[in-house]
């Protein structure tokens, strides 16, 4: 299916020329860091962002974030080329490019922070442009539920992530990352180490759709092919990842995190390469061969030694570079054919003989045939899992499947569309020529890298693996040489049976494919799961909806008023009490006269059968309050008070017409009940203030406000100048809140009120 | 409510009310007052309104949305709190001008801290009005 849009619309667009010309220009700046980098530098730039609470927007340029910079904006620039053409003509094109250019963005400052603060914000702004563009073809249903899927998933990581980096300020002091590695073992040793793991791998396993939570990424393959190529294959989903090689240093290294990841990453691989080999659509094979890629680099994260870092590191590049060029070529064969389906396509090569070349070029290094940069990886690999200090056998078994079935998958995917027999191919959907190449030069070039790279990898050994192993390891000389030829050792057995294995693979696929397909519909699957998961948490929610919500004042009055007093007496209970009555002072006859007024105004409010007298009841207690205020001069508040008490006088006159009378005697009971936890917290909170009063004032703020007032604010009304200004930021909350209280109360009055009711009315009279 | 008396007084409270709730608002920073206390005032003029004649009268009156008036209130506020921005202040710093001051004259003092307070006045009495035209039209 290709996206609705004019084949001859203009890409020579602001929206199609813009965001490839940042993405270009990015990277030649992160180009510039290159000889620093290799020569084992780093480069920090700080600007000062929250300092009161260590939040700062720091970044670090290190081997690690140069080699993902470089990626992310290398290959951005070339998708974004290609959606210049692949969205051209598109309605909304204009909107596309500022998602995928946000994305670019947070993605980089996801890489290059050294904050973990920052580190989150940017990595929820992934989050949310990711779902933006998942969603982006919003009319479709399926899109709208795989966005919301990958939004809820990865976001509930997120939030476990921000619980864990917070863990990690309280342990370390600090959240910079870069003091936090310089403190070494401070986070292995902390007895918190447990629960920091826990809460990192989850925001890591999220991200980067680790089994079991790997379902929302192929489902993300509803977005635009650019999108899947870019976030969903080559840089995104490689985010969580990322936090595991940034955490790597302070974190790795205990067998809890040895263990986890080897089996984690280990059944991620597999299983995902299994069930790629069911799909027919291509877009859907790519997905799961992205799972098996990320279940792997978690693999070999998971040891310690030089050869599984090199390994992972250099199979990071290796993947990003083929993965990509496989969607964009995908999108390319989609856009002239019409359909992506494996089962149909075959014979292209003659009408799109550049594409077929792109294709077979990132085959070739997915399936790890020498002399591409491939191979080298596919070696690294094995030596790496050799030299895993977990279990060798399952570390060896996991690469071996999961790379023959990529080889089998590689074919199905380079091969068979462009040089297997199309007897299938209807001629709607037969190859109207190559496509443009704004929409050829990514698939090319990258392909081409890989091959470049497995011929000459001396340039990214020097510039971008070892100084990345450096930042994982703190050791540039724990970085293992890549080689296409290293002689005849157990890696390169490991390698051939590869090879048989694959082919073997490949030319069974069919059958094995029906075979998967049996098995796939009988069981569990996690995506139907997580649909019952949210039915359940809504059937959840309306049955606590219906418990708490009656719809009955009395009853919420009932339980706000417990957990009032629950919450006193539990406070009470721990600290205890300090009551001592104080001697009475001389009273003037206007103060008793005033506490006299509010124990009538109660009386009547308790005693009256009638609505409106017993607001009038409390009106009067309320002006006896503000009298308080007035004896004791607090003329503000006293003001403020009485304004209040009379406009809720009004605002409850006004609701109680809708009111039905006040029930009758027969719930005499529950009005005793209502009288006791009355004075039960009224007693309570009398006791308290009674305490309170006895213990000494500490008035340095109201030294302070006094003494400053009007020297530095000009006022000398201390309550408005504080309002006003010493904490104006507060008074904004403050007002921001009633408006939203005033906007939403007269949403639910419109909604509940007159002209829902006449509408139902009519209804009811219809029927 | 068809009262004369009510509607009799209601014409001389409610421009008193509304001077009055202005007065207390500009003096709030060095007496009782400010624009919570005055935007309270503010609101009971047009409610009194309301009760002497309708609600739609009153919103006549009015002339704006009540709401539109909160939203108008909370976006002075901010605007207040952004002034310190130009002058490389922290947020809500108060920024004051004195006009004419000379040797021994302090001014007219105009502030970003007025500004706020006009603020929290409109909010105020916006949001009250809001919820209170809303209730009587309900009823």
């Amino acid at each position: 299916m290709a996206d609705d849009h004019d084949d001859e619309g203009h890409w020579f667009s602001l929206p199609g020329l813009l965001p490839p010309i940042i993405a270009a220009g990015l990277f030649a700046a992160f180009w510039r860091a290159l000889p620093t980098v290799a020569d084992g530098g780093s480069i920090r730039h700080v600007t000062q962002w929250v300092p009161g609470m260590g939040v700062d927007l720091s970044f670090v340029i290190d081997g690690l974030s140069l080699t993902f910079a470089l990626l992310i904006t290398g290959i951005g620039t070339l998708v974004m080329l290609y959606s210049a053409r692949y969205m051209a003509g598109h309605p909304q094109h204009d909107r596309f490019s500022l998602y995928l250019t946000a994305f670019m963005l947070s993605m980089l400052g996801v890489v290059l922070a050294d904050n973990l603060i920052a580190l989150f914000v940017f990595w929820e702004l992934t989050t949310i442009t990711s779902f933006l563009l998942i969603g982006f073809s919003h009319a479709s249903g399926t899109s709208r539920r795989a966005a919301l899927q990958a939004l809820l998933v990865t976001g509930a990581g997120g939030l476990a992530m921000l619980a864990g980096v917070i863990v990690i300020g309280q342990v370390a002091g600090t959240y910079e990352l870069s003091e936090i590695r310089a403190m070494g073992g401070v986070l292995r040793d902390s007895p918190a180490y447990l629960a920091i793991f826990v809460l990192i791998v989850l925001g890591a396993f999220t991200k980067s759709a680790q089994l079991p939570f790997h379902f929302w990424l192929p489902n993300a393959m509803a977005a635009p092919t650019p999108v899947s190529a870019f976030l969903h294959s080559a840089t995104m989903v490689k985010g969580g990842v990322y936090l595991l090689a940034r955490m790597h240093p302070s974190l790795a290294g205990t067998d809890v995190w040895l263990w986890t990841l080897t089996i984690f990453g280990g059944v991620t691989a597999v299983f995902a390469s299994v069930v790629a080999l069911r799909q027919t659509d291509l877009k859907q094979t790519l997905a799961y061969t992205t799972l098996m890629a990320l279940g792997t680099l978690v693999l070999f994260l998971a040891a310690p030694g030089g050869y599984a870092i090199t390994a992972a590191v250099t199979f990071l590049v290796i993947h990003s570079l083929y993965k990509a060029a496989l969607f964009l070529m995908i999108g390319c064969v989609d856009h002239r054919t019409g359909t992506r389906d494996a089962a149909l396509l075959g014979g292209l090569w003659r009408k799109m003989p550049l594409t077929a070349l792109a294709a077979a070029l990132a085959g070739m290094s997915m399936a790890g045939i020498p002399p591409f940069l491939g191979f080298i990886g596919k070696e690294l690999l094995y030596k790496g899992g050799l030299e895993s200090t977990a279990s060798v056998v399952f570390v060896i078994l996991a690469t071996l499947l999961a790379s023959a079935l990529m080889f089998a998958v590689g074919a199905i995917v380079a091969l068979k569309p462009f040089w297997g027999r199309a007897e299938n191919l209807s001629e709607r959907n037969s190859a109207k020529g190559e496509a443009p190449w704004q929409m050829l030069v990514g698939p090319l070039l990258l392909g081409g890298l890989g091959l470049y790279f497995g011929l000459f990898p001396h340039w990214l050994q020097d510039n971008s693996i070892t100084p990345t192993v450096a930042a994982l390891l703190g050791d540039p000389a724990q970085a293992k040489e890549l080689h296409l030829w290293a002689g005849v050792n157990t890696a390169l057995y490991l390698s051939g049976v590869t090879f048989l294995l694959g082919i073997i693979l490949y030319l069974w696929h069919l059958r094995l494919r029906a075979g998967l397909t049996r098995i796939d519909d009988a069981s569990f699957s996690f995506d139907r799961g997580w649909d019952a998961f949210l039915v359940g948490i809504t059937r959840c929610a309306g049955w606590l909806t219906d418990r708490l919500q009656t719809g009955d004042l009395r009853q919420y009055m009932l339980v706000v008023f417990g957990t009032i007093l629950a919450g006193l007496l539990l406070v009470i209970g721990r600290t205890g009490l300090n009551v001592q009555i104080p001697p009475l002072p001389d009273l003037h006859m206007k103060q008793y006269f005033v506490v006299i007024l509010m124990i009538a105004g109660t009386g009547l409010a308790v005693m009256t059968r009638s609505r409106i007298a017993a607001i009038g009841g409390l009106g009067v207690v309320g002006i006896g309050v503000a009298l308080i205020f007035i004896i004791y001069s607090a003329p503000d508040v006293a003001i403020t008070q009485l304004m209040v008490e009379t406009l809720v006088v009004v605002l409850f006159g006004v609701a109680a017409l809708r009111l039905p009378v006040l029930p009758s005697r027969e719930q005499e009971g529950a009005r005793w009940g209502h009288a006791a936890l009355a004075i039960a917290v009224g007693t309570t909170v009398s006791l308290i203030l009674l305490t309170v009063t006895n213990g000494t004032l500490d008035l340095r703020l109201t030294d302070y406000f006094a003494a400053e007032s009007y020297p530095t604010a000009f006022g000398r009304n201390i309550v408005n100048v504080i309002l006003v200004d010493f904490r104006a930021f507060d008074t904004f909350g403050e007002i921001s809140v009633v408006v939203v209280a005033a906007l939403s109360a007269v949403a639910l009055l419109r909604q509940g009120g007159k002209h829902a009711k006449s509408q139902s009315r009519t209804e009811e009279d219809r029927t | 409510m068809n009262s004369v008396i009510l509607n009799a007084a209601t014409r001389i409270l409610v421009p008193l009310l509304l001077v009055f709730s202005l007065f207390m608002t500009l003096r709030g920073h060095n007496d009782p007052g400010g624009g919570f206390i005055g935007g309270l005032i503010g609101s009971t003029a047009f409610i009194f309104y309301a009760i002497a004649f309708s609600t739609a009268e009153a919103r006549s009156a009015l002339r704006i949305e009540p709401e539109q008036l909160a939203i108008i209130g909370l976006g002075l506020a901010l605007l207040a709190g952004l002034v310190s921005i130009v002058f490389n202040e922290a947020l809500f710093t108060g920024q004051w001008l004195f006009l004419g001051a000379s040797e021994g004259e302090k001014g007219l003092p105009i502030s970003s801290v007025l500004l706020f307070d006009i603020g929290v006045y409109l909010v105020v009495m916006g949001g009250i009005l809001a919820l209170v035209f809303a209730l009587e039209e309900e009823v």
